[in-house]
């Protein structure tokens, strides 16, 4: 742990620069280039010059961050706001200004308006384009969204759900975590799925289209409520297109899955990590991890999205 | 599903309670107090808090114990030893929900009418437990 010590002005051991270097893994989002329909991504270090080159020659870029969880202060991450900081600088930090900046919900931890405000204050240093949000379960859990909805969701449909076009890709937010039912997953409702069926029905199939919502579109662990219990009837509606990439956050994670012309990913937290599916006790955060394994562990991957046959594959690789 | 019936006891001190949960629920030699009738009473003594059970650990995203069964008249109280928050969230609005149950945030709520009072967490909606009052 010595090599990350600079300054070590507390004498516990480590900095506050060593201490978002070990936090390689939290300060982290995803930027996304969209290339004549193809979306390709990466995950975005300090240090990689090869995500500045895939965002120059793009179409356009978009950045995805997740869970923020501000107003979480616990091990393994005491300084949330820190490592969303150093998400947002690293979004600057970015060759080509991204278009847009997308957060994938859990932008608070326990949805008070002081966290709300922090969240807002950290992102107004964000040298992008447009912002939009859906909420995690943490954001709308204590007064049914909304405070979440009044700052977060102006313009949105019923809890936060939305739509919009940038440069001939369509993008719908969804929301899939109000009114949550006892022992179940992550829901999105009817009137959520017949808005969504009419919002994608002028679109020809050859239109590419992003999805974003909190928790998992696809069945990643029930035991732990990680997936979405209707999320069959959405995706049934996503078929007919070529081009479907699903971004979402919830599990803490990187985790991709190709079905069909359909591309699931979920982010990294800025926060903390939680375990693999079943490999702990609970999803609570991971706690106990040594800083200099972290990033080892948690590393930085990345996905790229490639075409090939008419089909989208996903291709796995460390930026190490 | 296994669960077992808590014995009721009085109020001594919520430290004192966890540790007679955490050691298996067995009986106690406290001096003061002790187990207290679960048959009703109109006026508890002065000396002693009401009827009341508990706590509920909540603990590993998880209520222990998941089932409860509690004479009409407990009060009963949840205190959250996860990191991260939870609620006891009525599922069919029978009781008032807790709001967001920080680390060791507490949640006590007195059941006045028999009935099964099933209940979830908000946040984690795979969490579900039951009070059964009789």
């Amino acid at each position: 742990m010595s090599d990350h010590i600079e300054k070590n002005l507390a004498n516990d051991g480590i900095d506050r620069r060593g201490f978002l270097k070990c936090m390689a893994w939290a300060g982290t989002g995803m930027l996304w280039s969209v290339s004549g329909g193809v979306l390709s991504s990466r995950a975005f270090g300090a240090d990689d010059p090869a995500v500045g080159a895939a965002a120059a020659s793009a179409d356009f870029s978009f950045v995805q961050v997740s869970d923020s969880h501000i107003g979480f202060g616990k091990e393994p991450n005491k300084d949330v706001v820190a490592t969303f900081t150093a998400a947002v600088d690293r979004i600057n930090a970015l060759p080509t200004r991204p278009d847009l900046l997308l957060h994938t919900g859990d932008l608070t931890h326990l949805s008070k308006p002081a966290e709300f405000d922090t969240v807002a204050q950290v992102l107004k240093g964000a040298k992008c384009g447009e912002s939009f949000y859906v909420p995690g379960e943490h954001d709308v859990f204590s007064d049914g969204g909304k405070a979440f909805k009044d700052r977060y969701g102006k313009n949105t449909k019923g809890t936060g759900w939305h739509s919009f076009e940038h440069k001939g890709v369509h993008f719908v937010g969804l929301v899939n975590v109000a009114d949550l039912k006892p022992g179940g997953l992550g829901t999105l409702g009817v009137d959520q799925i017949a808005w969504l069926k009419k919002d994608l029905e002028p679109l020809g199939a050859s239109t590419p289209v992003v999805v974003y919502a909190h928790v998992p579109l696809w069945t990643v662990f029930p035991k732990w409520g990680w997936g979405t219990g209707d999320s069959a009837d959405a995706l049934a509606l996503l078929k007919r297109f070529g081009s479907v990439t699903v971004l979402n956050g919830h599990i803490h994670q990187v985790l991709q899955k190709t079905e069909g012309n359909i591309t699931f990913h979920t982010a990294r937290s800025t926060a903390f990590p939680q375990p693999a599916p079943g490999q702990a006790e609970s999803p609570g955060p991971m706690k106990n991890v040594a800083a200099d394994k972290l990033r080892s562990m948690l590393g930085l991957t990345s996905v790229k999205y490639v075409e090939k046959h008419g089909e989208l594959a996903v291709v796995d690789e460390t930026l190490e | 599903m296994r669960w077992r019936t808590l014995q009721i006891w009085a109020v001594l001190g919520a430290e004192l309670i966890a540790g007679f949960l955490a050691g298996g629920c067995r009986e106690s030699n406290a001096a003061a107090g002790g187990p207290v009738s679960p048959s009703p009473m109109a006026e508890p003594p002065a000396a002693t808090q009401p009827s009341a059970t508990g706590p509920v650990g909540i603990d590993n995203f998880s209520y222990n114990p998941e089932v409860i069964t509690v004479p009409v008249g407990t009060t009963v109280t949840w205190v959250n030893h996860d990191d991260v928050p939870h609620t006891v969230t009525s599922a069919d609005k029978r009781f008032v929900s807790s709001p967001a149950l920080d680390t060791d945030g507490r949640f006590s709520q007195t059941f006045t009418a028999p009935g099964t009072y099933a209940y979830y967490c908000a946040v984690h909606p795979h969490m579900t437990g039951k009070v059964i009052v009789k």
